[in-house]
């Protein structure tokens, strides 16, 4: 009964060694890979800020008005003024118009 | 403990008498003896041993508890996820609508550590075909000097000339990680913005600075780490922005001004939509400061900020409404404008001659220094003194841009009665035009005081009154009746009911009086008066309109028409609806 006792704790022993080398393994293996992973956010955080100053720049007022510029021909915008906004009550609804023909 | 003895005599003489032996007894009691010792040493092992399981149980079950705490805790990240290398990392500057004002870039430096270096002489001649600016022979001696062993050579380079350096193909030649700080808008909002330098510079990392503006002002919060993910949103509207600087650049070029700036804030909150100043400059390359000459030459010079001038008509708004508060007059009351008005050996004169009389919105909407001067006699100078206070245009202005430590207002120390007379037609008084907007945005919003701010801050408590509900109104229609048959007709916009004050005043000469042809023409105002969301003030250096015969200096022609032509522009973009003509008749006939 002793004897059986005693083996069973040396294998509880070995058992638990084996997991407990497991563990650390994996663990240090997740760390590197956190470490990977950081890495590879940081640079792409990294290209995200290039992008967006990119964005920004190819963005600017005086880019985008120069562009206005060049292609007043084509594109015929010009600035905001307050003679586009409307009334709601200016505008028709030929939806409703349309339905009603439909059922008659 | 008693000890028995193992032969007591009394014992052993009554065993003897009956003929017993006496060993018998001494073996009993031997055995008791031991029996009892044996007892005792079994209870102190026993004791012993409760007393060591119980000291490994509690040993255990700390470990055992700490093991289980660490394993339920929530995952946390034990160092933070940027590594050394970006320790100056630096927070963006985003405007109001989340659009990028200023913002990092990673580029690489170049040095040269010449322990490394085969051919110093070939890298310099290379490098100089690389950087034409770069001074060969110079290069050439620092590379080949057996004394250095360290040379910087750029601070920034672009991507194609890194790769250029790299095909040199010099060891010695070594490309270090730097961050930049970038302007992608150019010269949209330099003054605001400021600029950045670099601190302190390793191989490896560089720390920049803000050396001006909000980057100056605002260093500690935006290179907390902390705080390096959360951008600072500034209250300015790029879009904003960038058509008032167009508006104000085309007119100063028409009115052949020295210098302009334009202020739009928010009626409410103080909040600054635009600042502009012309002219500006580009902060990716901020120009090295002024050593010599006038600083308000000077692009670097922030005029919105910065220019304290003497103000001159702009500053009757504060004069009529103390009036109209303290309920001296009314805007019907009749005022004397018999011109010229002599006291204490000066004379106060009017650009016209109004006539003997005239009622208090008619001294306002002609803007006669006399009917005002009359105005300031009723008020008092110790009574006009403390308005002006309350108002802030005494004090130093609290803005968060790093310039504003040395916009100081200058008044005369002794505020007599002629002080105070020049003072209210805005002689003697000297301000900035950021003090001059958020004064009138408490006249227009209802009579409460705004702290300018550069912030995005939409959560402003209100300030303290300063004039009351009725008189901002009656203000307002004063400020409307200015546009509509007054000084400032140029500045009617369709739909958006501006009204404002003009103001010409003459700049003073640094050798003493006036100068007679040169003025600061400034328009103050806001939009849409019905209900005033945002105040605006339009200056310029010298301006002059020559279409005419004659060179026209006054506000109404110079200033007005450029800052009615701003809100024609700016009003649709910050999505403000129109109203109709009737609806703004409507609106000032209720009251």
């Amino acid at each position: 009964m002793r004897g059986l006792f005693y083996v069973l704790s040396a294998f509880a022993v070995m058992g638990l060694a084996i997991w407990a080398y497991d563990q650390n393994d994996r663990t240090q293996r997740a760390m590197g890979s956190v470490r990977e992973l950081r890495r590879e956010i940081h640079s792409l955080r990294e290209s995200l800020g290039v992008q967006r100053a990119e964005w920004a720049y190819l963005n600017r007022p005086e880019r985008l008005r120069a562009l206005v510029d060049l292609n007043v021909a084509r594109l015929g915008l010009v600035p905001l003024t307050g003679q586009q906004f409307g009334q709601i009550d200016e505008i028709a609804y030929p939806m409703l118009l349309a339905v009603t023909e439909d059922a008659l | 403990m008693i000890r028995i003895p193992l032969r007591p005599l009394a014992r052993i003489l009554d065993a003897r008498e009956q003929g017993e032996n006496p060993q018998l007894i001494e073996r009993e009691n031997l055995r008791l003896r031991t029996e009892q010792a044996r007892d005792t040493g079994r209870k102190r092992a026993e004791w012993r041993l409760i007393f060591l399981a119980a000291v490994f149980f509690a040993g255990y079950g700390v470990i055992g508890a700490r093991m289980g705490l660490l394993a339920a805790a929530p995952v946390v990240e034990t160092e933070p996820y940027q590594g050394e290398q970006i320790a100056d990392e630096r927070a963006d500057i985003l405007d109001r609508n989340g659009r990028i004002l200023a913002t990092n870039l990673v580029t690489n430096s170049l040095y040269a550590e010449l322990r490394y270096m085969i051919d110093g002489a070939r890298a310099a001649h290379e490098l100089a075909r690389i950087f034409p600016d770069l001074d060969e022979d110079r290069l050439t001696t620092r590379l080949t000097d057996p004394d250095r062993r360290f040379v910087w050579i750029r601070a920034r380079l672009s991507p194609e000339q890194a790769q250029e350096v790299h095909d040199i193909g010099e060891p010695g030649l070594l490309l270090g990680p730097r961050e930049m700080r970038l302007y992608p808008n150019g010269r949209l909002a330099a003054h605001v913005l400021g600029g950045a330098g670099y601190g302190q510079q390793g191989v490896t990392a560089a720390e920049i600075i803000g050396t001006a503006g909000i980057e100056y002002r605002m260093d500690t919060r935006l290179r907390d780490p902390d705080l390096a993910e959360l951008p600072l949103a500034l209250s300015l509207d790029l879009s904003v922005q960038g058509v008032v600087e167009e508006v104000l650049s085309s007119g100063i070029t028409m009115l052949n001004a020295r210098a302009g700036s334009t202020i739009i804030m928010d009626a409410a909150t103080g909040e600054i939509v635009a600042m502009a100043s012309l002219p500006d400059f580009d902060p990716n390359d901020r120009p090295a400061p002024p050593l010599e000459g006038d600083p308000a030459d000077h692009p670097l010079f922030n005029h919105a900020v910065q220019g304290v001038y003497e103000l001159g008509s702009v500053m009757k708004s504060f004069a009529v409404a103390q009036a109209l508060d303290l309920g001296l007059v009314t805007p019907g009351t009749m005022v004397d404008t018999r011109g010229p008005l002599r006291i204490a050996g000066f004379s106060i004169q009017d650009f016209h001659d109004y006539g003997a009389q005239n009622s208090v919105t008619d001294v306002f909407v002609h803007s006669s220094n006399i009917g005002t001067a009359r105005l300031a006699q009723m008020i008092g100078p110790d009574r006009q003194r403390e308005f002006l206070r309350s108002f802030g245009f005494l004090d130093p202005l609290s803005l968060e841009l790093s310039e504003v430590a040395r916009v100081i207002p200058q008044f005369p120390q002794r505020w007599g009665e002629l002080s105070s007379m020049t003072i209210s037609y805005g002689h003697g008084l000297a301000i900035s035009p950021v003090h001059l907007a958020a004064g009138y945005a408490a006249l227009v919003n209802g009579g409460l005081q705004v702290v300018p701010t550069i912030l995005r801050r939409p959560d402003t408590i209100p300030g303290t009154r300063l004039i009351s509900e009725q008189t901002s109104e009656t203000m307002r229609a004063l400020m409307r009746a200015v546009v509509v048959r007054g000084t400032a007709s140029m500045a009617e916009v369709e739909g958006y009911a501006v009204g404002g004050k003009t103001g010409t005043a003459d700049k003073p000469n640094p050798q003493g009086g006036y100068y007679e042809d040169r003025v600061v023409a400034t328009f103050a105002g806001a939009f849409p008066m019905t209900d005033p969301r945002y105040v605006i003030v339009v200056t310029m250096d010298e301006p002059s309109e020559t279409s005419g015969t004659e060179a026209r200096r006054t506000a109404g022609w110079t200033v007005v028409p450029v800052a009615a032509e701003m809100v024609r522009r700016i009003a649709p973009l910050m999505g403000m609806r129109p109203e109709s003509a009737a609806e703004i008749e409507a609106a000032f006939r209720l009251r």
